[in-house]
């Protein structure tokens, strides 16, 4: 990716907040960092070794960890499909494949044109909207691939 | 404004003051706004206090945002309470019903009958008389749905943190932990271990710092119970905390909560920066000397957080994978200090064991478990939603009386109980009174408690595979048997369900299973091959119809 550009003043920002314990609040730190750059750059992960002195071989560790994190750009809406057992019950797999036709990707991925990425999740715990998915913070429930269309052309425009 | 209370007397003069200002006079309007804010809980809270504005009804009306009510199914919910009349219970409200809500039955008292829940086409206004909410015995979930989760005053007003007052000025910590053992309750998280042995072991454990953490990794697709309580009545769970610290003698604590989970973490902080103002939480609580402070740390989306070794691991900054016991958490736990983990139902009982007394919450249950169970209720069955009832309920009643039994005319299968470490249980054990040994004789286990409910349409054989295929994701790869031996049993599962299996599959499942299960590290991976093993021995017709 393009990370000479990246601007390295909002981790500078983030980072001395935590000064009291860097080890402990590595995961917090790279929370916030990821919501203010949408994804973890390598310059940015350097940058943070830099200022903790947290080896970058175990920030790498934890970024790749766990699910939260990204290495790559994401797109401008996150849809995350819940995967949970009520939602698998009621038919996920249908609204996933519809949602992966509409919008080109696999699971994981991110659309060309930046609009979307498509994760699923274990459960968002709201099994009684089965199947459910949500778009950055707001909740689809009872989809079918009919409803689930609808959902991703208004997000489309 | 919240003022500082230096004493026990402060808090009893503060709940004492509350009570009185609670207008008898008024009409109580609770709007679930936790879970049902999916389905437009937010925009009907806002109609609803425009018109209240908009007619002057101030003086006549009082709207309050609570948390899960249960019946989730029927979102979103709201409960009527008009001074000495019973509860009406509404769901599916629309913004576009609300003038109506308030000119019919807030004003005239008559029902709107399109809103209320029915049973064999019989219409049900009032919340005592559906057998969802009369067959419930709600304990943990006393608070939930009935106060603002966001006012530490209404928690106060309903006895909130006299508990823990009691167990600071009137028990000692030794009197605190033989409560708890009395009690006989066993943690909720899923293992079922008694809680007050595992604080005794904490409390004896040598060390200066001690850390009290609250596991709130609600990771088991299909359990949302602590959410819900997170999100409905925070204050029960610190209240718990507390008390579990000055057993086992800790002065921090975290609750380590799933980043998924946002209302939750934004109650619990609000819930957090409440009881610090009151001087119920930071140093010399109500004037006692002893100190207890907490803090939040958010997951990052990693299901083996939630095995406690993984947890501390993650706590710590790293990569959140468990490591063997011993030593035990007990003894060596968060950077190496003595902590003790317990989970949030677990801890949203232990107000109520101190207040109630344990020879009154023994009442509750069986022999093998006491107290009550908070099971989440969902897939193919009526009223979804969240029901507590004491331990010893048999799921008949609950899927059938109390969640209404099965839509459509496939009929019931099989309910799957305890995740990706349980089982499913078929329609010959559901007269079985559930409690942990019970559930677990039958191939299932209690676990957190989600209870997913299956048709004759559903595919054993493809649920088995699905939980397989969840384990093998989030298993962290630490250990051989778990990394290799999930990913062996989910090839084998693919293959059937594509009907390209052979004869030997299921003794290789088996023989598998026992190699996983025997062999690997954590909880993870030792109860990863339940699934498969109790289809096995309930639906083996499946499997041998794919295989042939």
């Amino acid at each position: 990716m393009k990370d000479k550009t990246i601007d390295l003043k909002p981790v500078a920002k983030i980072v001395p907040k935590y000064s009291r314990d860097y080890e402990s609040n590595l995961i917090a730190i790279l929370q916030e960092t990821q919501d203010v750059y949408g994804y973890l750059p390598k310059s940015v992960m350097k940058e943070i070794s830099k200022l903790t002195d947290v080896p970058l071989t175990r920030i790498f560790g934890v970024v790749t960890f766990y699910s939260q994190f990204t290495l790559t750009p994401r797109g401008k809406h996150a849809i995350k499909i819940c995967n949970g057992t009520a939602c698998h019950v009621r038919g996920v797999d249908e609204v996933k494949e519809k949602v992966k036709e509409h919008l080109n990707v696999s699971e994981g991925e991110t659309t060309a044109d930046f609009k979307f990425t498509l994760e699923t999740v274990a459960c968002i715990g709201t099994c009684f909207l089965a199947p459910v998915m949500m778009v950055d913070d707001r909740y689809f429930g009872k989809l079918t691939t009919e409803s689930v269309t609808d959902v991703v052309k208004e997000y489309s425009n | 404004m919240l003022k500082r209370l230096k004493s026990y007397d402060d808090l009893i003069t503060m709940r004492k003051s509350g009570n009185k200002k609670v207008k008898q006079d008024k009409v109580k309007v609770s709007i679930c706004m936790t879970g049902c804010r999916a389905l437009g809980a937010q925009e009907v809270y806002e109609e609803f206090s425009k018109q209240v504005k908009k007619q002057k009804l101030q003086d006549k009306i009082e709207v309050v945002e609570t948390g899960c009510q249960g019946l989730c199914a029927r979102a979103p919910v709201m409960t009527i309470d008009a001074p000495d009349a019973p509860s009406i219970f509404y769901g599916r409200v629309t913004v576009d019903i609300v003038p109506d809500i308030i000119s019919s039955t807030i004003m005239k008292g008559e029902v709107i009958k399109k809103l209320c829940y029915a049973e064999a086409g019989k219409k049900i206004p009032y919340m005592d008389d559906i057998p969802f909410y009369s067959r419930q015995n709600k304990i943990v979930l006393r608070n939930c749905g009935i106060i603002d989760p966001n006012s530490i005053e209404q928690y106060i007003e309903r006895k909130g943190y006299d508990a823990f007052a009691k167990a600071l000025f009137e028990f000692d910590p030794e009197r605190i932990i033989s409560e708890i053992t009395h009690s006989g309750i066993r943690g909720r998280g899923g293992a079922g271990f008694p809680t007050g042995l595992k604080w005794g072991f904490c409390r004896k454990a040598k060390g200066d710092v001690k850390y009290l953490i609250c596991n709130a990794d609600e990771g088991d697709p299909g359990a949302f119970m602590d959410r819900a309580i997170l999100e409905g009545d925070p204050h029960a769970v610190i209240e718990g905390m507390l008390i579990g610290a000055r057993a086992i003698g800790a002065e921090k604590g975290f609750v380590y909560v799933r980043a998924e989970y946002p209302i939750a973490v934004n109650h619990l902080r609000n819930a957090i920066a409440q009881a610090k103002k009151l001087n119920l939480l930071g140093n010399n609580i109500l004037g006692s000397g002893f100190n207890f402070d907490l803090e939040i740390k958010m997951g990052a989306g990693a299901f083996v957080c939630g095995e406690e070794t993984a947890l501390i691991a993650s706590i710590e900054g790293k990569r959140g994978m468990p490591r063997p016991r011993p030593p035990f958490p007990a003894n060596s736990g968060l950077w190496g200090k003595p902590t003790n983990i317990n989970n949030v139902e677990t801890l949203a009982n232990i107000p109520v064991i101190i207040a109630e007394g344990a020879d009154w919450y023994k009442q509750l249950g069986t022999k093998n478990g006491s107290g009550t169970k908070i099971f989440a209720l969902a897939g193919k069955v009526k009223n979804t939603g969240l029901v507590e009832v004491p331990m010893g309920t048999t799921l008949r009643e609950i899927i059938f009386d109390i969640g209404g039994g099965v839509p459509g005319r496939n009929g019931f299968k099989a309910a799957q109980m305890g995740g990706p470490s349980g089982g499913c249980v078929p329609e010959e054990h559901l007269d079985l009174p559930i409690d942990y040994e019970s559930v677990k004789a039958v191939g299932a286990i209690m676990g957190s408690g989600g209870l997913i409910v299956m048709d004759n349409e559903t595919s054993m054989v493809d649920i088995s595979r699905y939980f397989m295929e969840f384990v093998q994701e989030e298993s962290c790869g630490k250990c051989v048997p778990c990394r290799v031996g999930t990913r062996k049993m989910l090839d084998i599962l693919t293959r059937i369900t594509k009907g390209e299996g052979c004869r030997s599959d299921i003794e290789d499942l088996k023989e598998m299973a026992n190699v996983t299960q025997s062999a690997s590290l954590c909880g993870l991976g030792q109860t990863a091959p339940n699934p498969v093993l109790s289809t096995i021995r309930y639906f083996m017709n499946e499997y041998e119809a794919l295989i042939k």
